[in-house]
């Protein structure tokens, strides 16, 4: 087990792409990290650049101690996850997972034990004998991880290992994901384009946009402080409201209303600063009767949540988007005032969307 | 079958029904004499090498092993036999093993204009050990010394059988995930390994379809090892067949019929032993 620490790493494709653009990094020892970002944003090159497939361009990366800049990928202690699986068809499950052990020169007997034991342990057992093939996409899913688990690395790498399962399935495989990982306690770093699945198991994570890192953080930090107007827009459920306001006598206008300054933001802004405010859609009331300190619009669309509705109203010519409980859910088409929670809402940089903060 | 089912017996005219039942018969006599056509010489083969006194005709056989004994009993026969296996087998071998690495090498190297290259080579091959090309061959191998040896025949035939082989085999590579391989290598596997762990088992099927098809090929070649070799003991049996005559001068059908049935036992085999194995196929052949 060791951490991983990147110094200035960049991977530049021929034909100039800077898939990973100057990356200083330190994940810890036995940490649960997430990457998440929108695709093509580098992730996966990052991963496969601490897997050593491919060579960094500039920059030195360690894992542990060990300077692995320029060390193939079979001498980094790593093991790799990938999208695909890329179970070898032609071998049975135990012979897939116990691959990596006979690399290593492991006795035949000692490995196929070893992949018997690890398989046990990913409720696979009973399978060992069946090729790839013949199982289904949780359970190829499972033999998977146990190749990782069985090699016995220092870090494991996960390409969107999720990804290919069904919705159910995918929860069902996120938790165990996240209790193997607690119990094994290896540095585990996670690729995702899906924010819910960073925000339910990363200790920490990086959200990433052309090859650079927006911000760092738990998923309670990235969620309520977001550094950047990229950030808020794409971590949570349903995005943040973002509209464009003015500072005026130390009060907000937004949408034709005037609200008080976010806390974080005190001290921070002067009158007639343009800014960007932020609230989430589940910080904001839906009151059918006048309220202060309140947004005045129209409803337009109400989509279903199943135990809540988003719903979208126009005031003064933006869009804001509430989350409303079932019960208070108001029809198309009729005013009312939406009421956010003032300790929650954030201001932004109208230049350069940095979140303005004391 | 599509032909049949679309001649259609109206039953409501007997005169068309009648005209419709003349046409099918007509169209199934046709298709037997066609196929009749086809299967006599293969009835011969089947025929004469077990009769006692074997004509170019097909016969209810007077059975007998004798002319088996013949062609056991002839060393040159039997020398030609081997010289066949030893050709094959060894040419053989040389076209999978380079097709494979060289295969393995351009499905995974950028290198531009590469189907350019492939499709040349493809078209030249079917110059280089054909008849176009008898003289520069022979000259070929003789200014580098390996005429009447099974070398230069190998070499020839390998060089014949490289760019369709190639062209076959890197279809099967492009086919095999970067994602196996990359896998592979995360655990440690040199490319060596990674070859021959996971690639050549993956496009095992392709290697067995180049395989018997070179070996099919080389097997009854008849040009090559007849402009390139001398001496009738290093002939192989497409060519020692071809001089099986008697005294006067005839065929010596007795001989040539035990011998061809033994010359295509091993092709039969090869194909039915492939085919129920792995299946034949091709994969497309020509992508994009
Ligand atoms: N082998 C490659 N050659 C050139 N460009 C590449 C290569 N692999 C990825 N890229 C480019 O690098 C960027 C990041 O890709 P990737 O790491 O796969 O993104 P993600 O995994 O976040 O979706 C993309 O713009 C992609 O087009
Ligand atoms: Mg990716």
């Amino acid at each position: 087990m060791a951490a991983i620490t990147t110094h200035q790493l960049v991977k530049e494709f021929t034909g100039g792409v800077r898939a990973v653009d100057g990356l200083d990094l330190t994940i810890e020892d036995g940490e649960f990290f997430a990457l998440l970002g929108p695709s093509g944003c580098g992730k996966t090159t990052l991963l496969r650049t601490i897997a050593g497939l491919e060579g960094a361009t500039e920059g030195r990366l360690f894992i542990g101690e060990r300077d692995v800049t320029d060390l193939p990928p079979g001498e980094r202690q790593v093991a790799m996850v990938f999208q695909d699986y890329a179970l070898f068809p032609h071998m049975s499950v135990a012979d897939n997972i116990a691959y990596p052990l006979k690399i290593q020169k492991v006795s035949k007997g000692s490995r196929l034990a070893t992949a018997e034991e690890t398989a046990d342990g990913l409720s696979l057992n009973g399978l060992t004998g069946r090729r790839p093939g013949q199982l289904s996409g949780g359970q190829q899913q499972r033999v998977a991880l146990a190749r990782a688990v069985a090699s016995n690395p220092q870090v494991f790498l996960f390409d969107e290992p999720l990804s290919n399962l069904d919705a159910r399935l995918r929860l069902e495989a996120r938790t165990f994901l996240k209790r193997l990982q607690q119990d094994l306690g290896v540095t585990t770093v996670f690729v995702t384009h899906d924010q819910a699945e960073a925000l339910a198991l990363a200790d920490r994570m990086a959200i990433m946009k052309d090859g650079q890192i927006q911000q760092i953080g738990s998923p309670r930090e990235v969620f309520a402080e977001p550094a950047n107007t990229f950030v808020a827009g794409f971590v949570g459920s349903t995005p943040m409201n973002l509209n464009p306001a003015v500072i005026k006598d130390g009060r907000v206008e937004v949408a034709g209303a005037s609200m008080p300054l976010p806390p974080s933001a005190e001290g921070q802004v002067v009158d007639d600063d343009e800014v960007i405010w932020g609230a989430r859609p589940e910080y904001i009331r839906w009151s059918p009767t006048r309220t202060d300190d309140a947004v005045e619009g129209e409803v337009t669309v109400v989509e279903n949540l199943g135990a809540a509705a988003l719903v979208t109203m126009e005031a003064d010519g933006v869009f804001l988007h509430l989350v409303v409980d079932e019960d208070d859910e108001p029809a198309p088409g009729t005013r009312g005032w939406a009421v956010p929670r003032h300790n929650r809402t954030l201001l932004f940089d109208a230049a350069g969307g940095e979140l303005i903060q004391g | 079958m599509r032909l049949m089912s679309s001649i259609r017996i109206d039953e409501t005219d007997p005169m068309a029904t009648v005209k419709a039942l003349l046409s099918r018969i007509g169209l199934y006599l046709f298709a037997v004499l066609i196929g009749l056509f086809f299967a006599v010489p293969m009835l011969w083969l089947l025929t004469a090498p077990f009769d006692a006194s074997p004509g170019l005709n097909v016969a209810w056989p007077s059975f007998t092993l004798d002319n088996f004994k013949g062609v056991f009993e002839n060393p040159r026969a039997v020398t030609s036999l081997r010289n066949s296996l030893v050709l094959a087998v060894v040419a053989t071998g040389c076209v999978v093993v380079s097709a494979a690495f060289a295969g393995y090498a351009l499905s995974r190297v950028r290198i531009p204009g590469r189907n350019l290259l492939l499709y040349m080579l493809m078209l030249f091959s079917a110059v280089v050990s054909g008849t176009a090309t008898m003289v520069p061959t022979f000259l070929l191998i003789y200014e580098i010394g390996l005429i009447n040896t099974h070398t230069g025949v190998v070499l020839i035939l390998t060089g014949g059988m490289l760019p369709t082989a190639l062209f076959i085999l890197k279809d099967f590579m492009d086919s095999v995930p970067r994602s196996y391989e990359e896998s592979a290598q995360v655990a440690g596997a040199s490319s060596i390994q990674v070859l021959k762990d996971i690639v050549v088992p993956v496009v095992r099927p392709g290697l067995a379809v180049i395989a018997v098809w070179a070996l099919v090929n080389i097997w009854g070649d008849f040009l090559t090892p007849f402009i390139l070799l001398r001496s009738a003991d290093l002939y192989p049996a497409a060519v020692v067949i071809y001089n099986f005559y008697d005294e006067t001068g005839r065929p010596d059908l007795s001989l040539v019929s035990a011998f061809a049935f033994l010359y295509s036992i091993p092709v039969v085999l090869m194909y039915l032993f492939v085919n129920a194995r792995y299946g034949f196929r091709f994969h497309g052949g020509i992508k994009r």
